[in-house]
């Protein structure tokens, strides 16, 4: 039973990202949306984070219309995370079992 | 795949609702069955007729609206959390002894009993907030 978790604040904000990394399993997919995405940039405090993340298995992708529309498309983002659109989005929630979105 | 969506942000306050209205869309274009749309604390603002944004900003009022007459999609505003907005349809504005209804096409008026029932009834639950 996979789940696929949401983040829509900034790390730099509030410790969703945090709390949600802290309990997801390895087979967890987690998609950064909003605000949420300039936690995909390389070179953040929370870069390790992802990292130790990924190492796990634990797959994480970023919402590519909000980098967008936040200026950051020419930005260097972390090789460990995958862009997804709208359409990506709603597959992730269909290819996961279960939806959790951390507000 | 049977979805509902919950939205608890207006169009002023979050992105929220803006992102619940691109992933519905979506799940329409990819042949996903959308069950109900529930709106709920000040995500009720998305359903009034009375919000005139100027003519080059985005009306996410008006975009439901046609999103919801287009799909015939099930578009319920949470009663409580309306009245306190000033969100009324005809019978909570004559109940309520108020002159006006501002509820938008597509929208209705019904209880918290029709989230819980959607999120049994489908799939996915999937909620957009602040």
């Amino acid at each position: 039973m996979s789940t696929l978790h949401t983040v829509n604040k900034s790390a730099f904000e509030r410790n969703s990202l945090e709390s949600c990394l802290s309990v997801c399993k390895a087979d967890a997919s987690v998609l950064l949306i909003e605000d949420a995405v300039v936690s995909a940039l390389q070179g953040t405090s929370v870069s390790d984070q992802i990292k130790q993340a990924t190492d796990k298995g634990i797959k994480v992708f970023a919402l590519g219309e909000d980098i967008k529309a936040r200026g950051l498309s020419e930005k260097p983002l972390m090789d460990q995370i995958t862009l997804v659109d709208y359409s990506g989005f709603v597959k992730l929630t269909t290819e996961n079992d279960r939806v959790q979105n951390w507000l | 795949m049977k979805f509902t969506i919950q939205v608890n942000t207006g169009p002023y306050t979050h992105q929220a609702s803006d992102s619940a209205y691109q992933f519905t869309r979506a799940a329409i274009d990819a042949g996903h069955d959308i069950h109900r749309i529930f709106f709920y604390h000040d995500g009720v603002n998305n359903a009034t007729e009375y919000s005139v944004p100027p003519q080059d900003d985005r009306n996410l009022q008006q975009l439901w609206s046609s999103l919801a007459a287009e799909h015939n999609l099930d578009m319920i505003v949470c009663v409580a959390a309306a009245q306190r907005r000033g969100i009324l349809d005809e019978g909570e504005s004559k109940k309520n002894g108020k002159s006006g209804v501002n509820i938008a096409p597509g929208f209705q008026i019904s209880g918290l009993g029709q989230l819980i029932e959607g999120g049994v009834q489908s799939d996915r639950l999937v909620v957009f907030g602040d």
